[in-house]
């Protein structure tokens, strides 16, 4: 008797019916009979398909979690139809009818991550185990969406992840059921780097401030590789604490230390306080070199850019997507959130829209809500229309490519949305890299599982 | 040298944070005897006191600018604080600018009145009961106030910006005949050095030179005995934990424009600051203070890169090796008393 | 029997019926109603159900008996999954080497940090063990240790996991890919269907509830054994034990070294459930969960620990996965303005408001129940004894029983 992982409470549900009679107990019907049935774990039965969607609710990044909790309400709204269609109107793909997915209605669960990798196993495995869901999106960082993805590995689930930005979610760590639509830590620098050679000079000292676990590391490394490649020298890289909330007595030595560009590895409140502390010291009237002194965030949030305040100002750094793009896809979708919520919507938000669509354009494509078919579907998909011009999803690495934009903090916004403005679009060509990039090496995309 | 006196300010000014939290924490152990796990909540509430008001002086009518078109392409919705309508647009400008300084005496009534609250309808009916009743109800009030917080405010830290006046750094570096930029310090950080100051001088002289805070200190040394006396004793540390709490709070007023404030702030504070207590010995105010200050340096110099690259992460331990250092040499921290806590 | 007072034994049989039956118990509500939301009977919460079970129960064993408030107990359970997991790593999948050795490094741990705080009582025992569990959270996050080296020992902040790269020299093509023993899959579930009812039986879950019932017994025989009389003097009165000439210090090492043993073993078992290891379950917050576990239980008792364990877990669990539209779903037969009304009244209190529900029942139940759940329970049995006593007397006595 072979046995399987987690349960098919669903698919169950049915099978006592159909199977064995009403109200007749059926004892141990395990999971073979259902197995040879569907073939792959929680096979959505009845007229419903449930998705789960596993965000920050509590903790740091729960503002960011709410965000894109919003954003998969708006997805599963507009994909049974109702709405005004966000971008499922501007999506190059028109498989998706407003009838759910594959003529199911699309239901959703909610959990908390609380940005704990443990947390959010448990969070999602209840998904699986409890609530039959036949995919999981979401999360605010890379470790969570790291370790959700194994867990949905093992499980023989769909992991699409939300914001995570470490090389390592398709790089060491990536895996077949996994899918990242967000851009990386290694697209920021080639994308960031050019732009601000041409701002501030080739012949420039850069001094990393970076927070110490790995998606800073990863993150240093790709910004360092870009910028030396342009010219730039690396005065010094020093790790600061994750927990670390005064980040005075790192920037004090560094106005000292020979380097005139200050580069803020930080994301979250890590980056609202290192740059908060940068401002305070003066760093930016300073002039260093006989060059005035500068600062750089590598990776932008417009959440958390508001937290900095005014501090941003005239700062550069990249960003996945930001709502002022004027593209169809992108207005769209701003129009629908906006319409809906009454503020536009984050870069976190877009990306857990995109992928939520993604995946059901899939399925619906696939003819299958097997991660198996859908996977395939997904490997080397090309589309446009979702806001960031054509895209692709590389088969290799599960990795999207498509433009990255250079963002700076806006000198005189208009409202509190307004926070950043589009320096640059950089085009896909200029962030594509080779599947067994150094910095991607070592990992090992196996093959999918469909948990049965 | 220059890093050396750089990470001695930065210490400095760490520590006056460290030493206004742990000193209120003592005050609270000190008269009433309870292990406080809300008063990082305390710390964070103050802050929260500067974010509500520059909330309070923001507050803003709407008028429609047709020349200008909002994120949905509809007109824009300028708003205009009620200040700078009734001030003038300069004075209301200024006045928001001064928020936070304003917001200290905002902050002070709020606080007395938020630890008088809590002394009287919660706290008073745990001085009989275990350490361990005291330390899981004053958690699950802190739990409950930052979430509090967290639902009104968002999770996301919120700027509160120093007065225009008080940005950029000085240039210490150039008196102590330094290159220029060797050693600045942003004016803010200078402010808040002082302010604590002050406010840990204004505690103990209060302590020390008035009849109130004899009374109080005699009670500290003998609840019975001065009760005896005929003292109404109980009423007088009320209103020291409506002090304690006032001077978390200010800790928190002053701290918004160094980390834009957010709900989590005070159980960041909250391991360290009973660290810090606990090194300075439980119940001695000169001790927390003292240790504030000694951990708020060491810290310092173990985030200077020299040291880092002899032991990374030094940085992330330091406070905690330097605690048990202290603890296994001296029995009681620095300065506390033989019994106190032990059992 | 087993060497039990019959009272303990009692206690013994009705835990070990209780977590035999919990599929059936925690599933009480059919799968398609409403309320099948509070089921707790699925494979992953009931495992963490008995973990956290057993690490409370070992936590009880050092703070019940000789009220030593260890803040860094959670220090214990991450050693007990690095090195889980590591043993995945280096062998293969099967859970015993894993087990055995998180029991025994977590042993070696509680050992160097209990030999060192316990020359404190007092807060400064809770502040030491505190600091050493921070510093070990630190190292692990960062991977401190890892970096000198120049290797990885605990994988910073994503978790050490298994790659595929990984030696596993006893691992091969037959044996599953998952944690297993001797072939038996951790992960694999039975679901029995009863009419709408349905109910999962997972080996994982059973494998930990048995170990479970066993660690529970060891408890009981060293709450009623000599040791454990001296435990509780040590409690009572240390000065005094130390006067009469006995050295209490190695009693008190034992017992801690015991309890980081437990500790240990529940961090192995979360491993055997799931194979990563994250550096979270190391921090402050973790120690203090299984502080408030304990306490909100009811401290020196024996069963309370695992209630306050319950308790926390079911509130992590099933409150932060309600959402607003689950919420409509429950109240949808008001008519729609008292709908909204009753739905924007309890919305701060559930999904990303679980938290404040918690803390808000700690307060509760500090507040009112000193003793924990179990006192609660006790006054409930007794409030019942006292209600059939009078109905056997016949008199209005009932209506007098004073409000506590």
């Amino acid at each position: 008797m072979s046995n399987t992982n987690f349960t098919r409470r669903g698919l169950l549900k049915t099978s006592a019916v159909a199977g064995a009679g009403l109200a007749v107990p059926t004892i141990f019907t395990g999971d073979v009979w259902a197995d040879a049935h569907s073939g792959y774990l929680n096979a959505p039965q009845g007229s419903t398909v449930t998705l789960g969607f596993n965000v920050p609710q509590s903790g740091p990044y729960a503002d960011e979690g709410a965000d894109e909790l919003r954003a998969y309400e708006l997805a599963v709204e507009h994909l049974n139809g109702g709405g005004d269609g966000g971008m499922m109107g501007t999506f190059s793909s028109k498989a998706l009818e407003g009838n759910g997915i594959l003529g199911k209605k699309v239901e959703y669960v909610t959990g908390d991550t609380q940005t704990k990798s443990d947390a959010a196993r448990a969070s999602a495995k209840s998904m699986i185990e409890k609530d039959g869901a036949i995919m999981i999106t979401g999360g605010s960082s890379s470790g969570v969406a790291v370790a959700v993805q194994g867990l949905c590995q093992e499980a023989g689930i769909i992991f699409m992840a939300g914001l995570t930005h470490s090389n390592d979610t398709t790089g060491k760590d990536k895996k077949a059921n996994g899918f990242r639509h967000f851009f990386n830590g290694y697209m920021s620098a080639a994308a960031l780097a050019p732009v601000l050679a041409a701002r501030y000079g080739t012949d420039r000292t850069a001094y990393h401030l970076t927070a110490d676990y790995t998606w800073g590391w990863t993150q240093q490394e790709s910004i360092q590789a870009a910028t030396e490649a342009l010219g730039w020298q690396t005065a010094n890289n020093v790790l600061t604490p994750l927990a670390t909330t005064d980040f005075s007595s790192y920037v004090a030595p560094v106005l000292n230390s020979g380097a005139d560009v200050l580069v803020l590895n930080h994301y979250g409140g890590n980056m609202v306080n290192s740059l908060t502390s940068a401002v305070q010291f003066g760093l930016r009237e300073k002039q260093v070199n006989g060059k005035d002194f500068e600062i750089v965030v590598p990776l932008y949030s417009r959440l958390m850019a508001k937290g900095a305040g005014a501090n941003v100002k005239g700062i550069f750094g990249s960003t996945n997507w930001h709502w002022s793009l004027p593209d169809e896809g992108s207005q769209a979708f701003v129009k629908s959130f906006g319409t809906k919520y009454g503020f536009p919507p984050s870069q976190a938000a877009h990306t857990v829209y995109c992928q939520t669509l993604l995946y059901a354009d899939a399925a619906q494509r696939a003819g299958t809500f097997n991660p198996c078919g859908i996977a395939e579907a997904l490997e080397g998909f090309e589309f446009d229309g979702l806001g960031n011009g054509p895209v692709l999803y590389r088969a290799e690495d599960h990795q999207c490519f498509k433009d990255v934009l250079v963002v700076k903090g806006k000198d005189n916004p208009t409202s509190e949305f307004d926070l950043l403005e589009i320096v640059e679009i950089t085009p896909r060509a200029q962030v594509e890299y080779a599947v067994d990039h150094p910095m991607f090496a070592g990992g090992d995309l196996g093959t999918c599982n469909p948990g049965a | 040298m220059d890093a050396f006196i750089l990470q001695l300010l930065n210490g400095l000014d760490k520590g006056s944070a460290y030493a206004l939290i742990a000193l209120g924490l003592t005050l609270i152990f000190g008269t009433l005897g309870v292990v406080n796990f809300a008063h990082g909540a305390l710390f964070m509430i103050g802050a929260f006191c500067s974010v509500t008001l520059s909330r309070i002086l923001t507050l803003s009518y709407e008028t429609v600018d047709e020349t200008q078109k909002d994120f949905l392409g509809n007109p824009l919705v300028v708003k205009t604080p009620y200040v700078e309508k009734w001030f003038g647009p300069e004075t209301g400008a200024a006045i928001i600018d001064w928020a936070v300084p304003l917001a200290i005496l905002f902050a002070i009534p709020v606080m007395i009145f938020v630890g008088y609250v809590m002394e009287r309808g919660l706290i008073k009916h745990f001085y009989k009961r275990p350490h361990a009743d005291q330390i899981l109800v004053t958690f699950g009030l802190a739990i409950v106030l930052q979430e509090v917080i967290k639902y009104f405010y968002g999770a996301n830290p919120i700027p509160t910006p120093a007065p225009g006046a008080f940005t950029g750094s000085f240039d210490f570096g150039v008196l102590l005949g330094f290159d220029p930029n060797a050693i600045i310090y942003p004016y803010w950080r200078l402010v808040y050095f002082f302010f604590a100051g002050i406010v840990i001088s204004a505690v103990f002289g209060f302590l020390q030179f008035t009849t109130f805070g004899m009374v109080v200190r005699a009670g500290m040394a003998d609840r019975e005995t001065v009760g005896l006396l005929g003292i109404n004793i109980d009423k007088r540390f009320t209103i020291m934990f409506g002090i304690a709490a006032a001077v978390a709070g200010l800790a928190g007023v002053m701290y918004t424009p160094i980390n834009s404030p957010n709900y989590h702030m005070g159980m960041d504070f909250l391991v360290l600051s009973f660290v810090v207590v606990v090194v300075g010995g439980m119940g001695s105010l000169p001790g927390a203070v003292l240790a504030g200050f000694m951990l708020g340096i060491l810290e310092s110099f173990a985030s200077m890169n020299w040291i880092k690259d002899i032991v990374p992460g030094i940085d992330q331990i330091i406070i905690y090796l330097v605690a048990i250092i202290i603890l296994l040499t001296r029995p009681r921290g620095l300065m506390g008393r033989k019994g106190v806590m032990e059992d | 029997m087993f060497g039990l007072e019959k009272r303990d034994y009692t206690l013994l049989i009705i835990v070990a019926c209780l977590t035999m039956f919990a599929p059936f118990i925690l599933n009480p509500f059919p799968t398609d109603s409403a309320m099948a939301q509070f089921n707790a009977g699925y494979p992953d919460l009931m495992q963490r159900f008995v973990i956290f079970g057993i690490f409370a129960i070992g936590f009880n064993l050092l703070f019940g008996l000789t009220g030593y408030l260890s803040f860094g107990h959670a220090a214990f359970l991450g050693v007990g999954s690095y090195s889980a997991v590591w043993m995945y790593k280096l062998l293969g999948y099967n859970i015993l080497p894993g087990l055995f050795l998180s029991v025994i490094v977590s042993a070696v741990f509680a050992l160097l940090i209990g030999y060192i705080s316990l020359r404190r009582s007092g807060i400064y025992f809770s502040i030491l063990t505190l600091a050493f569990a921070q510093m070990m959270f630190s190292i692990a996050y960062s991977d401190l240790i890892g970096r000198f080296l120049g290797t990885t020992i605990t994988n910073g902040e994503t978790g050490l996991q298994v790659y595929n790269s990984d030696p596993q020299v006893l691992h091969s093509a037959s044996k599953p890919d998952i944690p297993h023993l001797f072939g038996q899959q951790m992960q694999s579930t039975y679901s029995l269907d009863i009419a709408g009812w349905s109910f999962d039986f997972n080996t994982g879950y059973y494998l930990c509830a048995l170990i479970m019932i066993a660690a529970f017994y060891i408890a009981i025989r060293i709450f009623r054994s000599p040791f454990g009389l001296m435990l509780r003097a040590i409690k009572t009165n240390q000065t005094r034990l130390n006067y009469t000439g006995l050295n209490t210090r190695p009693y008190a090492l034992a017992v801690f070294v015991i309890s980081g043993m437990y500790a240990g073993l529940a961090g192995g078992l979360m491993a055997c459930m799931d194979p990563l290891a994250g550096a979270e379950r190391m921090q402050w917050t973790a120690s203090g969960e299984v502080v408030l576990m304990t306490i909100l239980g009811g401290a020196g008792t024996l069963i309370g620990p695992v209630l306050g364990a319950g308790f926390i877990k079911y509130f992590e669990n099933i409150f932060s996965k309600i959402n607003d539209s689950i919420l409509h779903q429950w109240f949808a037969f008001f008519p729609d303005g008292i709908e909204d009304a009753v739905v924007f009244m309890i919305h701060p209190f559930i999904g990303k408001g679980w938290h404040l529900t918690l803390g808000i029942l700690f307060m509760l139940v500090v507040i009112f129940l000193p003793g924990g759940l179990v006192e609660g329970g006790q006054r409930i049995g007794k409030l019942l004894k006292r209600g059939k006593k009078s109905e056997d007397k016949g008199d209005g006595d009932a209506a007098s029983t004073p409000a506590e």
